[in-house]
Parts: C-alpha cells; sequence; structure tokens
C-alpha cells in the first residue's frame, strides 16, 4: 500500500518555488509574531480540467449517476467525486487534484465521455506547497524543529479541515498517526494527538487532590507529601474544538411525537402514585410462564396489569372516556382498547390490545407478542396503531420508579409502571420480609377525572395484582 | 459444503503481522475464498472489505458465496420499481441494495455468486465469464452453455443462468456473477414483479428474462460439483493450489472494520435512501359504501423521503384542513409504511373523534401506504 506520493507535476512545483520565496521574505519580516501567518490562495489558483480517465473493456461514454460533491467544495486527493454507470458496471471515480471544485460539466443522468473534462478543480496554491513542508507555521516550538520538517517534506494524506485543524493547534501533521485510508489524517486523530499531549501536562489521576488531614505523628511525613500531593493547577492549553452543531428538519417518528404531544399540552394533567406488592404475581407467573411456552407465547407481566387494568375500568368507566373538542360531550367508550407504549429503533409507538374487557390473559399475551414482532419489523398497521382508548406504559423494563406519563389524546388517563425491585417491607405481624415491589404513576385528565376516582380506580388494580387470585372473582 | 481445510497456521501467523491488506498471501497469483455465512449484508460487506483493503496486485481473488432469500437492486436501481416490496416484507426476504451497477436479482440457497477481484487494470469481465463456462463444459460437457456479449450466461441459447454486475474503483476493481442452480423460480418471478404504478425515473431498468435452473438441466450436478469445477479452473488459469479458503464474514480480527460495512449496508438511508429521485403519478380508486372514488395522488421522492405531495380528494369528503394536515405530514418524510402509518395515526389522534370521518381517513391512509 503506498503511503507517500510525491508529487510530479512540474507546474506545481515551479507554483511552489514561487510562494516559497515570498513566504521566506515575510517569514523574515513577521518573525517577531507568534501568529500563523496564512494566505488564502483564492485568485492565485489554477484550475485544472479533471478528465474522466479511462474505464476499460473500450468504453467510451458512461451515465453519471451521483455527484459526490458540488461547486464550491474542497476535495483532497483521492476524494470520491462522482459514481458513472456503463453497462452494468459501476465506477467511483476519485479525484486526483488537492483543490476547489469550480465546475461540474454534467448533471445527472447525461452521458459523459471518456477523455473529456469531468469537472474544473482550482488547485489551492498554498497547499500544493504540503504545509508539512512548513514555512507557514510559526510553532511555539525551535527554529531546529522548523527546519527539520522542511527537509522531511512527505506529503501526508490529510483534508484541507484537517489540516487547518493541525495549523490552528501547532501540529505537525507528521507526527500525527493516521488511522484513516492509506494512513490519511483523521480529524479524530488530531484531537487524540492533542488529548495525549495535554495528557502529558497534566497529572494522569485526581487521586492525588485529596490531602490527608496533618497529624501530630505525620507531621514529619506530611511535608514531603505536600510535595508530592499539591493540588495540581490544570495549565490552560486552548484546544480548539472543532464539533459543529448539526440542524435537520423534524420529520417522521420525531414529528409524530411532536403533535401527539403538543396536542396533550391542551390536557390538565394531574398524577397519583403508589407502591404495588408484586411477590404473590411474581410467583404466579413463575407457574404460568412454562405453561405458555407450551403453548408457544412468551407470558411477561404485562398481560396481568392490562387485564386488571380493565377490570378495573369497568367499575370506573370514566377513565376509558374521550372529551369532545369543545368539552361538551364525554364518550364513554364500549371497548378497551388498551395500548401498550413501545421503544423501537425509530421511536415511540402505541399499538393497543383491542377488546381486553372479552380477552382472557392468554388472549392477551397473544396478541401483545403479534404486536411485539411487528413493531420491532415496522410492519404495525394502521389498525393496530389507532383506537387505543387507555394506556399503560412498561418504563421499568428501561429502568426507573416513579414517572409523569403524558396522555396520549383522544384519552383521559395513563399509566407508567416502573421497575420491580426487591425491598424490604413489614409484613402483618410485624417482620421484615423480601417483597416484590413495583410503583405506578398514573396521569389523568383533570377535567372529566378527580383525584378520588384515580385513587379508587389505582386502588382496585393494586388489589388486583397484590392478590392474583381475587381476579378470578371478577374475571369475565 | 465442507471443502479442503484451511491453512490455519500460516494464515494466523499472516494476520497477526500485518494487519491490513495481503495478508493472506499464502500462494502467489491468486486465493479462492468462500463465506461461511449466508447473510446477503454481511456478504456484501466482505466484497466491499476486499474492494477497499486489499492489494490485489500480486494476488487476484475469487470469492464464493450464497444468501439465503433476499433481494438485490443494483447501485442506482428504483427498489420500487423493481420488485414487489410488500411481498418481500410478508415473506420476510431481505432488500439489500449492492454497489455495483446492474440489475435486480433474487437470490436464495439455490443460487451461486462469484465474485472476481483484481486491479482495474486488469478487470476484463469476459475471460472470467468464459472461465465459469469452461468450467461448466468440463463437468458435464453435453451442457449448451455460453456467454452473450451482454455478459449473461444462457443455458441452451435461451434460458439466462447467469447476470453480471461490476464495480470499480480507484485501483481496484470487482466482477461479479449469481449462477442459478436450484433457485425457487416462482419466489423470483413473483417477487421480481413489481405492482407499484405510475412511477416515473431515470433509476437503471432492470432486463426480464427466462430463467432455468442448472439442476433442471442435469439433477446429478450439486453444488460442491460446481463450486470446485470453477475453483479448479479458476486455480488452473492464475497457477495455483485449487484450494478453498473459509472466511467467516463477523470475524472483525481477520476483516477489520467489517461489521460496520455490514451495518450501513442495511441502513434505510442506503437500501432506500440511494434510490435516484422519481415521481409517482396515480390515481387511487377506493369503494367507500356504495360509490367509487378516485383520489389522484402526485409525489416526488427523492432521497427515499417524499419531497412533494398532492392529494386530489372530492371537496368536502374530508374536513379541509386535515388533508392539508397529512400532506404537510408526509412532506419531508420516508417513503416508508412503516413512518407513514405512525403519522397517520396521530394525525388520527388529534382530529374531531367521529366513526364516519375515521373510516374515510383510514381508507384513504390505507390506500396511501399502499403505494409505499
Amino acid at each position: 500500500v503506498c503511503i507517500h506520493r510525491v508529487r510530479s507535476c512540474s507546474s506545481i512545483r515551479f507554483i511552489k518555488s514561487k510562494y516559497v520565496c515570498v513566504f521566506d521574505k515575510s517569514a523574515l519580516k513577521f518573525s517577531h509574531q507568534q501568529r500563523l501567518f496564512r494566505t488564502s490562495a483564492v485568485s492565485c489558483g489554477q484550475i485544472v480540467q479533471f478528465k474522466l480517465s479511462d474505464i476499460g473493456e473500450g468504453i467510451t461514454e458512461v451515465t453519471v449517476k451521483e455527484w459526490y460533491i458540488k461547486e464550491g467544495d474542497s476535495v483532497s486527493q483521492f476524494d470520491s467525486i462522482c459514481e458513472v454507470q456503463s453497462d452494468k458496471a459501476s465506477v467511483t471515480i476519485t479525484s486526483r487534484y488537492d483543490g476547489v471544485i469550480r465546475k461540474l460539466h454534467y448533471s445527472i443522468d447525461d452521458i459523459a465521455f471518456v477523455g473529456k473534462p469531468l469537472v474544473d478543480i482550482e488547485i489551492d496554491a498554498s497547499k500544493g506547497v504540503a504545509p508539512e513542508e512548513d514555512v507557514v507555521e510559526t510553532p511555539p516550538m525551535s527554529h531546529e524543529e522548523h527546519t527539520h520538517q522542511e527537509i522531511k517534506g512527505h506529503k501526508t494524506l490529510a483534508t484541507p479541515a484537517v489540516r487547518r485543524l493541525a495549523m490552528e493547534n501547532n501540529i505537525k501533521l507528521s507526527e500525527v498517526v493516521g488511522t484513516g485510508k492509506d494512513n490519511r489524517i483523521l480529524k479524530e486523530d488530531i484531537l487524540n494527538y492533542l488529548a495525549k499531549q495535554t495528557g502529558a501536562i497534566l497529572p494522569p489521576s485526581p487521586k492525588a487532590e485529596i490531602v490527608p488531614p496533618l497529624r501530630k505523628t505525620e507531621a514529619v511525613p506530611a511535608a514531603p507529601k505536600d510535595k508530592a500531593h499539591k493540588i495540581p493547577v490544570p495549565v490552560s492549553r486552548p484546544i480548539a474544538f472543532s464539533g459543529k452543531d448539526k440542524t435537520e428538519p423534524v420529520t417522521g417518528f420525531q414529528k409524530a411525537m411532536v403533535k401527539t404531544m403538543s396536542a396533550a399540552l391542551k390536557i390538565p394533567h394531574f398524577g397519583y402514585s403508589d407502591e404495588i406488592d408484586l411477590t404473590q404475581l411474581v410467583q404466579l407467573r413463575e407457574e404460568l410462564k412454562p405453561l405458555a411456552e407450551i403453548r408457544g407465547v412468551r407470558l411477561s407481566f404485562m398481560p396481568f396489569f392490562i387485564k386488571a387494568a380493565s377490570l378495573g375500568l369497568l367499575q370506573y368507566p370514566i377513565l376509558n372516556a374521550s372529551l369532545d373538542e369543545n368539552c361538551q360531550n364525554v364518550t364513554y367508550k364500549a371497548s378497551h382498547n388498551i395500548g401498550v407504549a413501545m421503544d423501537t429503533e425509530q421511536g415511540l409507538i402505541v399499538p393497543n390490545v383491542k377488546n381486553v374487557q372479552v380477552c382472557s390473559v392468554f388472549d392477551i399475551a397473544v396478541e401483545l407478542n403479534r404486536l411485539q414482532s411487528l413493531g420491532s419489523a415496522g410492519q404495525l398497521g394502521t389498525s393496530d396503531l389507532t383506537g387505543g382508548t387507555f394506556t399503560l406504559s412498561n418504563i421499568g423494563t428501561i429502568g426507573g420508579t416513579y414517572a409523569k406519563p403524558v396522555i396520549l389524546p383522544p384519552e383521559v388517563a395513563i399509566g407508567a409502571l416502573g421497575k420491580i425491585q426487591v425491598l424490604p417491607r413489614f409484613n402483618g405481624k410485624g417482620e421484615v420480609f423480601k417483597a416484590q415491589i413495583m410503583n405506578v404513576s398514573w396521569s389523568a385528565d383533570h377535567r372529566i377525572i378527580d383525584g378520588a376516582t384515580m385513587a379508587q380506580f389505582s386502588n382496585l388494580w393494586k388489589s388486583y395484582l397484590e392478590n392474583p387470585a381475587s381476579m378470578l372473582l371478577d374475571l369475565k | 459444503m465442507v471443502l479442503q481445510s484451511f491453512k490455519n497456521c500460516l494464515w494466523v501467523s499472516c494476520v497477526l503481522r500485518v494487519p491490513k491488506a495481503c495478508f493472506w498471501s499464502t500462494a502467489s497469483g491468486g486465493l479462492i475464498i468462500q463465506s461461511v455465512s449466508n447473510d446477503v449484508y454481511q456478504n456484501l460487506a466482505v466484497e466491499d472489505w476486499i474492494h477497499d483493503h486489499m492489494d490485489l496486485e500480486k494476488q487476484q481473488v475469487l470469492f464464493l458465496w450464497r444468501n439465503s432469500p433476499a433481494v438485490v437492486i443494483g447501485r442506482h436501481q428504483n427498489p420500487w420499481q423493481e420488485c414487489n416490496l410488500r411481498l418481500l416484507r410478508q415473506k420476510n426476504i431481505k432488500l439489500a441494495r449492492r454497489r455495483s451497477g446492474g440489475g435486480t436479482v433474487y437470490h436464495d440457497l439455490g443460487n451461486i455468486n462469484l465474485t472476481f477481484f483484481t486491479t482495474r487494470k486488469k478487470y476484463e469481465r469476459m475471460e472470467n465469464l468464459k472461465l465459469v463456462v469452461k468450467a461448466l463444459k468440463a463437468l458435464r460437457p453435453q451442457l449448451d452453455v455460453h456467454v452473450t456479449d451482454r455478459y449473461d450466461i444462457l443455458l441452451d441459447r435461451q434460458y439466462k443462468i447467469s447476470g453480471t454486475a461490476a464495480k470499480l474503483g480507484r485501483t481496484s476493481a470487482y466482477h461479479h456473477c449469481t449462477l442459478l442452480c436450484n433457485a425457487d423460480k416462482f419466489v423470483l418471478s413473483s417477487v421480481l414483479k413489481s405492482p407499484y404504478e405510475g412511477l416515473k425515473s431515470n433509476a437503471t431498468p432492470s432486463v426480464p428474462a427466462s430463467v432455468k435452473n442448472l439442476f433442471e438441466e442435469d439433477p446429478s450436478l450439486t453444488y460442491e460439483m460446481l463450486l470446485d469445477a470453477i475453483a479448479k479452473e479458476y486455480a488452473v488459469q492464475h497457477q495455483i493450489d485449487q484450494h478453498i479458503t473459509l472466511i467467516n464474514p463477523a470475524d472483525e480480527t481477520l476483516l477489520p472494520g467489517i461489521s460496520n460495512k455490514a451495518k450501513e449496508l442495511q441502513t434505510w438511508e442506503w437500501v432506500y435512501g440511494k434510490t435516484p429521485k422519481f415521481s409517482i403519478s396515480t390515481c387511487l380508486s377506493m369503494a367507500y359504501k356504495d360509490s367509487v372514488l378516485d383520489v389522484k395522488v402526485n409525489m416526488d421522492v427523492k432521497h427515499g423521503r417524499i419531497e412533494v405531495c398532492n392529494i386530489d380528494l372530492p371537496e368536502q369528503w374530508l374536513p379541509p384542513g386535515l388533508c392539508s394536515e397529512l400532506v404537510k405530514s408526509l412532506t419531508g418524510s420516508k417513503f416508508c409504511p412503516n413512518e407513514t402509518t405512525t403519522l397517520v395515526a396521530t394525525l388520527l389522534r388529534v382530529c374531531p373523534q367521529d366513526d364516519e370521518l375515521h373510516s374515510r381517513w383510514s381508507l384513504l391512509c390505507e390506500n396511501m401506504i399502499r403505494l409505499m
């Protein structure tokens, strides 16, 4: 793999020697300055017509399919310029020069001809000098190093932006290890180099900062200890951070969330939280899991939470209602379509299980499995995602205890379930036992739901889960 | 698919010594490798890796690979134009965009892929295909196979058994081709038929052809026989040992950076986002209650995203604000059923809760999503 490439274009060498003279004079003139001296060579650049090279197999024309650059962009040697296609072959054309693109001779889908100009590149003459040869840099380093670099003079691959970053930080590109293609120096390499340099000046670990309290017996060793463990004063060394803000339009899933949450803002939320002892439910699920597996279904806690919620909604139907736009009418929904918040690669989606009021816990588990696999494959349909009347969000699978969930219009209530933790609790006899505790945080629309209703619903839901056998009495 | 063992010791020591290109220089002139993976993205990533990192000056490479069901489109093609994306999603068939040009193909385990890696100067497709034909004829002299000037291999002068594509970079190039042995022709023809109408684009179109499997012609053939025959001919022509080295595309130590390459090939931005700009102009025929509505839809899609969207609905069929909300939401979003479904479901949340309205809305949106 060739790393070192010596530019052999004679015309460029000519320009280089001209500029070397100019810089030398300026260097003498401004030698007292510690500032970097750069010229922008826009007016002095030479425009080179980069011709489309031979593709092989006797091909004379190709179709331009994609441009990787546009007029005004800077390119480095070996950067990709465009993609052309000829008879089932896709060819990546790379730049032969460093410079700025001044003209694209073709548009997308045009036919380009081998041997004819593809792009015009303005060769940046000052950069043609190759900053390694260092007539531009006035580093705070010794003059010997300065001349050493001129002698070195090998070409290191780096984009103009990277070269600038190096120059701004007084770094010699020849000292940086390049990790890009063909040992090209990337921005990360410069930043790593800087980090190493900074580390060399600052002490490696902060443990020296803790100065032990002086005691009589330690009075003597304290002195040398002080010297060794002096709290270091960080040397402020200006590090150029070249990260840039990135602005993107809000689309797709994010847009959906913006719309939903902006609408939710109109709802006056109130919160109500509680703690549920799931010790018995955990045991029950352990017993039922293998049975469900035999039937080919993965049984989580959610089917129980969902069914218990539906039983609760039968007693407190206002939580399964909807308020119209003008707050004139409340519609009590007959179906309990309980939504389950899911986190996918693209973002938040809330499919719902339809008609939970007539589903068994197993039915719900089957449906959840289906929705989960469709959700992760990105194949949920509109009917799965619409028609929800009440939502549960099991944020606890990721983490957290208490939350403040946002109601999804047109619903009026939502519950967020925290993670199950093993905590000590007191039983009826005053003894401490190990309990499986989960927190629930409800939010409800205070325009039509009052605190008491929410609390009573929550208590009922809690009682079903803390004593799963009681669900049997009310199961429909 | 068990082939000769690989020279483990020498190979590993080469890896430890030289982290980049050239570490498989066990033999001069050529190297034959075969992938142990059937994942189309991993295998395409191997091609990228060899193309980017190996020095092909001293030795050329022949790469043998097979994929589990996948549709592979060419670099500059339009997947909506080339295949039935709905069917692909239903059947869980993967969609991949390769970096070489050419047309769309269907891969399954009944298809062999061959990639010939050379330097840019030594790029010569006809020679490679003639090598394959020579190998086939050596194996079964009675096979009527020949190479056309479109770089296809035809069986019995009429059935296509191999299609070709190529990629040329700055210093290296590769030419790959398929070889139909025992592919599922029924699935092939159904997935490669696009149901999408009204598409206008400058993307490279595929040229459909009648296909036939080699095993149909001669049921005594097996993959091993075909691969061995081709490897043998390659070995003879490159004056190397007939020895196939197995490689695992998931091996990051052997192929540093390969998992990133495989990941990139699976991103939406690569598979769909690289589709050349196209437009859709179609008419949705929606049956609603007792009538049929004709809704004209026009969309411009660039980089896989909807740039411009026009939906021509009969007046008052939907509340005026709602349709424009839909258009506004779609503009800038991915031309993708999943994203559209999410947006549509969201818009339904914030509009008046009316069953009639909901069913009309659902009908319109279902039809819009079907375009994707």
